[in-house]
């Protein structure tokens, strides 16, 4: 009685966790070792002001913005060979998801934590800035102006810490 | 690794002359942001026009050692005040500069008495270290950047500097200087208290005779970002009034910054320096260049 007793607290346990456990990953995209989602992970608390996700031209232009600036990277000489490793259909659905949330767009994030998914990567300050600049070009030719640009780089800028290890 | 890499352009750089084409010839070394590095100040450390602020020169990050070099020219009301030097940065941490400032009285020498196109001269050697915070990456913290730094200053003409009331030909500026970058704001925000006991930033010599020790001085600067590329700023600087024969006022100045490339910032401005050597109101528009690796 006891060890079916137990068995089923594992089971319910089991089933309780697996929503937030199995999923790490969607289809088309590589397998990951599992990890805990939440909105933490993104790093910093959303823009709650709707006058930026208006600026950045809402979900739509956010993830213009997301597509470019990875594609922005993959060209640069420097930025391409980091990149390029990883999955990118998976990078672009997280990246796109972590800029959506951080710009109050209403998205969840479901990507791994900054410092755990630049673990090993070797980033430099100088590739953080390159990403910056890639960033604002994207941002520029979606026409945000240069001061919405600066809400959304204000919650980024101190992830550097956690990018650059 | 970078070490060795950044040494070569260095070199060429400061033997080849400072030439528009070879900056933007140079490989892509360097990686701080367009004008995070600031502009070089009138005494040689990085800052704006007047301050030094808490940022290090050269363009390279904790990752490697940068320079700059930078040319500024002030026409004054009776004056021509310029200024020429260069500077290294180690790691984002240590910056060390040269500075050579000549203040040509032109004809109003003749006037005081000095003698026609008398020029007053001075060399500065700066050492700034970055204690603390980060300017740009610490959006979430009030916490700024924190530099503190010292300005040997060696005047020339120690016989003139002696017979208008000035006690040395020779001394030490100590300042602290706090930066902050408010991205949220586009705005630069800098507070630097220099301790100096300078006449007209040391090329009248050092202490008077109504003041002759160290005496804190309030630098503010505020930029504001219209691009990433060009900042619009203003500052204001206390300055003591050691001599009896002349007095010395604050000095202000508006400028705007424009980073060409990466590697080549304009300056243009106009600065009042108010009261200098009995002939009042001294200012002017001042131009000034600067190059970056």
């Amino acid at each position: 009685m006891r060890t079916s007793h137990l068995a089923g607290i594992i089971l319910f346990l089991a089933a309780v966790a697996a929503p937030a456990m199995a999923q790490t990953h969607m289809p088309g995209e590589e397998p990951v070792a599992p990890y805990v989602q939440s909105d933490a992970n993104a790093g910093a608390t959303p823009i709650a002001d709707p006058a930026v996700l208006a600026a950045f031209h809402g979900r739509d232009g956010i993830a213009r913005i997301a597509n470019r600036t990875i594609d922005l990277a993959l060209d640069d000489e420097e930025l391409g060979p980091i990149f390029r490793p990883f999955d990118m259909v998976r990078l672009r659905r997280t990246l796109n998801e972590h800029f959506c949330y951080l710009l109050g767009g209403g998205c969840s994030y479901s990507g791994r934590d900054m410092t755990t998914s630049h673990a090993d990567m070797g980033v430099e300050t100088r590739h953080f800035n390159r990403l910056i600049v890639h960033l604002r070009m994207a941002m520029r030719e979606e026409g945000v102006p240069f001061r919405m640009q600066n809400r959304f780089l204000a919650l980024l800028a101190p992830m550097h810490d956690e990018v650059v290890q | 690794m970078r070490v060795l890499i950044v040494g070569a352009p260095v070199f060429a750089f400061f033997f080849a002359g400072p030439g528009p084409a070879a900056a933007l010839d140079l490989p892509q070394i360097g990686g701080k942001l367009p004008l995070t590095r600031g502009v070089t100040q009138i005494e040689g450390a990085s800052g704006a026009g007047l301050a030094p602020w808490a940022v290090i020169a050269g363009n390279e990050t904790e990752d490697g050692v940068g320079a700059s070099a930078f040319y500024t020219a002030t026409p004054l009301s009776d004056y021509d005040f310029s200024a020429y030097g260069a500077a290294i940065g180690f790691f984002d941490r240590f910056e060390i500069s040269y500075a050579h400032q000549e203040f040509d009285t032109g004809s109003t020498g003749a006037l005081l008495g000095i003698g026609d196109g008398f020029t007053f001269e001075q060399d500065i050697f700066g050492a700034k270290l970055r204690v603390f915070g980060d300017a740009l990456y610490g959006q979430d913290t009030w916490l700024p950047q924190v530099a503190i730094g010292v300005q040997y200053k060696q005047a020339e003409h120690e016989g003139l500097i002696q017979a208008l009331g000035g006690e040395d030909d020779e001394g030490v500026d100590y300042y602290v200087a706090a930066t902050k970058i408010l991205l949220r704001e586009s705005l630069l925000v800098n507070a630097t208290v220099r301790f100096t006991e300078a006449n007209q930033f040391g090329l009248l010599g050092f202490g008077g005779d109504r003041e002759d020790s160290h005496t804190p001085q309030l630098e503010l600067s505020a930029a504001y970002m219209l691009t990433d590329r060009v900042v619009l700023g203003a500052e204001y600087r206390t300055r003591p009034d050691n001599l009896g024969f002349a007095a010395e006022d604050d000095g202000y100045d508006a400028f705007a910054a424009y980073a060409v490339t990466d590697n080549i910032t304009l300056v243009g401005g106009y600065v009042d320096l108010g009261s200098i050597a009995t002939l009042n109101d001294q200012n002017g528009a001042y131009l000034s260049i600067q190059f970056g690796l």
